[in-house]
């Protein structure tokens, strides 16, 4: 891939960005901020290509396994902490009824 | 292209595609959860396309293999651990640590593919390899930020660290310029091919997120949090340069657009600008002398039983959750004493501060645990006309977003934040633990205020005789 067209990724990625979170209900900020921050945990994959491509034995290898489980503390956790704010707010409609 | 680019790209595209679509359905109430799981779908979708990839190109050797299972393993235990342990109320923190370890993971590849290249970038003369190495230590440089500025953040807000007084000198601007222009001379050094200046921008990337961060205060901290979220992104988009992966780049991008619109959400409802935010040190050092901080002269004090008095007679009750309600845990308890009242006929609304809580949004998290239904929770400009109308307002540890000097007195460190407009109700009770002054510290013109009344006690305290006296009184005991 040449470097301008991952210019241009970048680009329409940002706007695409701004575009999405136009508007948020302040309700839904802390969790938002929750699941994007497990989004930007997406840094496994560069961990995992750098595990993929090392040399036999490579000090690469451990590097990119910390590396690796950094970022899946990260996804893996940020998803669930997220989910679990948000299974707060839908419980709501069973309640409502008492 | 062969199969295997083809099934990658596909995969790709619909990781996109799920990802903005998780992002946008983030940021509606009904469609959030179901969001939230289609962006997990999607990074797993991610993982899958790359390993697919590699299975049906070069192949992953069993050496590999291994280490990709450890790290997984380690990093996805320790994560749900946490993520399924942590209380609702450290919420703040736990984002700043996820946070911190994401910049950690970007930080370490960055400097794995230096120091150990795996990607065929040696075409000399071209343009390739100096790009590689600028994305390179862009990764480091943000990724080293994030890290430190995360932990500090966390730290802050555990209550681990203070804001100890000699971080608001004015020589820490100096300190972190001498940091900033260290780690933009290594940059430099190790785009040239020096490769031991590596550890120098390592270092003093480090320094600058723990500089830059220290001085800022406790109140500022979810605005911190927010724009280091950003950073992360950006991290990540960097990373996506170094390895070749437009998903990356369009992942990183997008997280790091949405935590900017976010932390400038967040900087309007407290009516700071994010410059003040991040240079201004923290607010309650710098303006204990100003006009602001006067003596009270008319606070009227009342008891626990006056105020359930007052609150059987009521038709319409409006509750201020602020910070100290979260930090006292009281949410349950105070959903015992409005769930009396209701019982009692008695209208409940829960009026919500852009800034309620630790974080924006925090607030509502913790009223939902608490069973609060979400119709009740109403926004400031929804429930600002309806105050008039209210007989009693309860404002549980709020202060600063309650302050009508915000409205009236132009000379106020306040003017012009957004806040509630608590003193036009009939009455007002205040629960607070003493005469303390708010984040800002400065004083509350409301509490002098003729129909407000001071109840003093810690929040959960407080509401638990409260419910006594209303059990008393008969309220809700149908």
């Amino acid at each position: 891939m040449n470097f301008d067209s991952l210019l241009w990724v970048l680009l329409l990625g940002s706007l695409l960005g701004l575009e999405l979170i136009g508007k948020v209900p302040p309700t839904l900020h802390t969790p938002l901020m929750s699941g994007a921050n497990a989004i930007s945990g997406i840094t496994m994959l560069a961990a995992l290509t750098a595990i993929i491509k090392a040399e036999p034995n490579s000090p690469l290898l451990i590097i990119g396994s910390i590396s690796l489980g950094f970022a899946l503390f990260n996804v893996v956790g940020g998803f669930f902490v997220t989910d679990r704010m948000l299974a707060m707010f839908s419980r709501k409609p069973t309640k409502k009824n008492k | 292209m062969n199969l295997p680019d083809i099934i990658k790209f596909v995969i790709d595209l619909i990781a996109v595609l799920l990802l903005a679509l998780g992002i946008k359905g983030l940021s509606k109430v009904r469609s959030a959860r179901e969001a939230n799981i289609t962006a997990a779908i999607a990074m797993l979708l991610s993982v899958i396309g790359l390993l697919s990839y590699y299975l049906g190109t070069s192949g992953i050797p069993a050496q590999s293999w291994a280490w990709i299972l450890v790290g997984s393993l380690v990093g996805s235990l320790l994560g749900t651990l946490l993520a399924k342990k942590v209380p609702m109320t450290s919420m703040p923190e736990t984002v700043a640590l996820f946070n911190g370890f994401g910049g950690m993971s970007s930080l370490l590849v960055a400097i794995g593919a230096f120091l150990f290249p795996f990607n065929e970038v040696a075409k000399a003369g071209s343009l390739e390899p100096f790009i590689n190495d600028v994305s390179i230590s862009v990764s480091i440089f943000v990724g080293a930020i994030t890290f430190s500025g995360s932990i500090v953040a966390m730290a802050k807000l555990q209550g681990w660290l203070s804001t100890p007084g000699w971080t608001q000198v004015k020589a820490r601007h100096f300190v972190n310029i001498v940091f900033g222009v260290t780690s933009l001379i290594a940059f430099i050094y190790l785009i040239s091919g020096n490769i031991s200046s590596i550890w120098l921008l390592v270092i003093a990337s480090t320094l600058l997120g723990i500089g830059v961060t220290l001085p800022i205060g406790g109140a500022d901290m979810p605005v911190v949090i927010s724009l280091l979220n950003s950073y992360s992104g950006i991290a990540a988009a960097a990373a996506g340069f170094v390895v070749d992966s437009q998903l990356l780049i369009v992942a990183g991008a997008m997280v790091g657009a949405a935590g900017l619109i976010l932390t400038q959400v967040m900087c309007k409802g407290m009516n700071r600008s994010l410059v003040s935010v991040l240079f201004g040190g923290s607010l309650s050092a710098q303006t204990t002398s100003s006009s602001g901080s006067g003596e009270y002269t008319n606070i009227t004090s009342c008891s626990v039983e006056e105020c359930a008095l007052t609150l059987e007679a009521a038709n319409r009750v409006i509750v201020v959750p602020g910070y100290g309600l979260a930090v006292a845990q009281a949410q349950h308890t105070l959903r015992e004493v409005t769930k009396k009242l209701e019982q009692n006929g008695i209208e409940v609304v829960y009026a919500i501060h852009p800034v309620a809580g630790r974080m924006p949004g925090h607030m509502n998290v913790l009223l939902a645990e608490a069973d609060v239904p979400y119709e009740q929770l109403k926004e400031m400009d929804v429930v600002n006309p309806e105050f008039p109308a209210t007989d009693v307002v309860l404002v549980l540890g709020a202060n600063d977003v309650v302050n009508p000097q915000a409205k009236n007195d132009k000379g106020s460190p306040l003017y012009g934040m957004p806040v509630l407009d608590v003193q036009e109700a009939r009455t007002v009770f205040v629960i607070k633990r003493g005469m303390s002054a708010g984040y800002s510290g400065i004083k509350n013109d409301l509490f002098d205020l003729p129909n407000t009344s001071m109840v003093f006690g810690d929040a959960k305290k407080v509401l638990s005789e409260l419910i006594g006296e209303l059990k008393d009184l008969g309220v809700g005991d149908k």
